[in-house]
């Protein structure tokens, strides 16, 4: 099977593609977010914690 | 003396106090993200390239790794936010309402991505891109109780309240549960009856049945990483002040 007929999906791509992008973009960003959120968070606290040591 | 031995009942109160159960995810999580990507791998090789084309629907079923999939973990997710609301409100147990509202987004994106590839699956198949019957209304619905579960949390200042009052949401939204399953078979709908719990004959051939199991199990792991994830934010958030925050911060700089 040629790359080209597994990208075209028996004429469905339009369907299918979609379909899996939504899921990665979904099941990516939950992930993602809470790491990013922790990170940025952790940073507040420790620049708290300077400044109150001074 | 206790029923339960001893290495077990330390494991929970272990993991029942925050520092602990914080270390406990770290160490877990990249264990269970190489056992999410295998399986995800395999699952995808399989359903997109080993798996034959559907004699009917053509390469269009293919959706049904992704569909079926999330839309088991919309309402696996439910139940177990519903457990951990019941054990939260019975014991006051931190981890449960920790667990619980970590849940709480990773469920409502299942949900939505079983929403949207059944509306995009519909269109080829069916002609439509959504009907309201009894199977995506009721899903709909559980969309709407993830999404007040999460913004009922936000709206309470008090933490410890908005965790009670977000586990007795969960517990009475739990009606739905059966709704969603039954519903195909309760009411006439356009959506297909149940393919694979028909344990007896699966009308579903092995070559298209072990992806479509192997994908499940891998939304399994995602779950567990991103409910970690979440939970660890959940515990900072919670507990910006206290002294074992502090000894992490400094352990990191």
């Amino acid at each position: 099977m040629s790359l080209e007929s597994f990208l075209y999906m028996g004429g469905y791509a339009v369907y299918v593609w979609p379909a899996y992008g939504v899921t990665a973009l979904v099941l990516a960003i939950n992930v993602i977010l809470p790491i990013l959120q922790r990170k940025q968070l952790l940073r507040q606290i420790s620049l708290r914690e300077k400044r109150e040591k001074r | 003396m206790s029923v339960i031995p001893a290495p077990i009942s330390r494991f929970f109160h272990r993991s029942a106090s925050s520092p602990h159960f914080y270390a406990l995810a770290d160490r877990f999580i990249p264990w269970l993200t190489a056992i999410f990507l295998l399986l995800l791998a395999a699952g995808l090789y399989g359903g997109l390239y080993l798996a034959p084309t559907d004699y009917q629907q053509g390469d269009s079923y293919r959706i049904i790794y992704i569909h079926v999939p999330a839309a088991w973990m919309s309402l696996f997710i439910y139940v177990l936010m519903a457990i951990m609301g019941a054990i939260a409100l019975v014991w006051h147990m931190k981890m449960a309402e920790v667990m619980l509202i970590a849940s709480a987004p990773i469920g409502a994106g299942f949900t939505f991505i079983a929403l949207v590839t059944g509306s995009l699956w519909g269109k080829p198949m069916w002609g439509t891109w959504w009907v309201w019957d009894a199977r995506l209304t009721s899903e709909l619905i559980l969309l709407f109780l993830y999404l007040g579960v999460i913004s009922l949390y936000g709206a309470i200042e008090d933490k410890r309240a908005a965790a009670r009052a977000v586990s007795i949401l969960a517990l009475v939204g739990v009606v739905n549960i059966p709704i969603i399953h039954y519903s195909v078979q309760w009411w006439n709908t356009l959506h297909q009856g149940p393919t694979v719990s028909k344990m007896d004959k699966p009308s579903i051939h092995v070559t298209m049945l072990v992806p479509l199991l192997l994908m499940a199990l891998a939304f399994k792991f995602y779950y567990l990483v991103a409910a970690l994830q979440a939970a660890k934010l959940e515990l900072l958030k919670r507990e910006a002040s206290s002294q074992w925050v502090k000894t992490l911060l400094e352990k990191q700089a």
